[in-house]
């Protein structure tokens, strides 16, 4: 990206956040390399299970402490609010643990992305969401033959009611739909947002430093106001990043019951 | 100053999603105050509208990324 210099009157150019700022190899280089972002996932995974572990030791029927309420009130918005709603009563209980791991996974690492001393959103690496993905891609298509067999899966695809000169059309249009833009706009909607949020706050505060320090006449006024203008962004980051992890165990549990359904 | 014209296309591009969710949204809200216990019902339907008209942002970003080459 060549958006990157903006010189200033003291001499000081200004560079600009671009994608390469979140290459970030710890150990190594290359395609072996150990990246932050890898650190990060295995830091979320371990922080997870102590968390879990250490407020579910000791369940009461009552919850007794404050922590088990919270984990409980999480579980239940994920049991109540997304499997069950969105899967139906019968069979939602198979699918939870998935969508509950899901869930507080890229919960937490979204969340990276504006605690103080981590401040790196794992799925701002296009890799991780892929990952995800893949879980759910071959999950979906797999209950769905398993529950009509292959071949009355792939009829499944065709809703009813379509005239029968439109039904090649959409036939492909539908088979686009399940194999190619479902998982890319999954994959790249959780990377997207991450991405892109991190990457505004870092030219904000980036920016406003640079205006602060090297900018002349009125423009430390307008480093103020940028950095300002970050930290609110910051808390629409906040927002942003809870209802990412909400939406993408949201369409999880839509496409598994939409596999799941009898007729199209 | 230099600049990429991927990015003025992709800010163009972003106005149509952007009305499509502002649309999810009015008729969530039209909804939820014409009768308040449906909340619950509408709203998961409503992040899903709101999900799938941000895709076509979201394709738009990616596209936004795309150069050909040139420096």
């Amino acid at each position: 990206m060549s958006l990157s210099t903006l010189a200033t009157a003291g001499g000081e150019t200004f560079e600009a956040p671009s994608p390469a700022d979140f290459w970030q190899p710890l150990i190594g280089d290359g395609a072996f390399a150990l990246t932050r972002p890898m650190v990060l996932m295995a830091l979320s995974f371990v922080i997870i299970a102590a968390v879990l572990l250490a407020t579910t030791k000791r369940l009461s029927v009552v919850p007794a402490n404050k922590k088990q309420f919270a984990v409980e009130a999480l579980y239940g918005f994920v049991r109540n609010g997304v499997a069950r709603d969105i899967i139906g009563s019968k069979e939602f209980l198979r699918y939870v643990p998935l969508l509950f791991t899901l869930f507080t996974l890229i919960l937490v690492n979204n969340l990276f992305g504006v605690i103080p001393p981590i401040q790196y959103p794992t799925m701002s690496r296009i890799g991780f969401p892929i990952a995800l993905t893949l879980v759910v891609f071959v999950l979906y298509h797999l209950i769905g033959m398993k529950r009509k067999g292959v071949g009355g899966y792939f009829k499944s695809l065709m809703p009813a009611g379509v005239p029968v000169f439109l039904v090649p059309v959409v036939y492909l249009l539908e088979l686009f739909t399940y194999f190619v833009s479902r998982p890319l706009t999954l994959a790249v909607r959780l990377f997207a947002n991450m991405f892109a949020g991190h990457m505004l706050i870092l030219v904000l505060f980036l920016g406003g430093e640079h205006l602060l320090l090297h900018g002349e006449g009125l423009l430390p006024a307008a480093g103020v106001v940028s950095y300002l203008f970050g930290l609110v962004m910051s808390f629409f980051e906040l927002l942003i990043q809870v209802l990412q992890a909400y939406i993408f165990v949201l369409l999880t549990a839509t496409y598994i019951a939409g596999s799941l359904a009898d007729e199209h | 100053m230099g600049g990429s014209l991927n990015v003025i296309g992709y800010g163009l591009a972003a106005i149509g999603p952007a009305i499509a969710v502002g649309l999810v949204f009015a008729a969530y809200i039209n909804g939820v105050a014409r009768q308040p216990e449906s909340r619950g019902m509408l709203q998961p339907i409503a992040i899903l509208g709101f999900a799938l008209a941000e895709a076509l942002a979201i394709l738009g970003f990616v596209l936004a990324f795309i150069n050909p080459g040139v420096e």
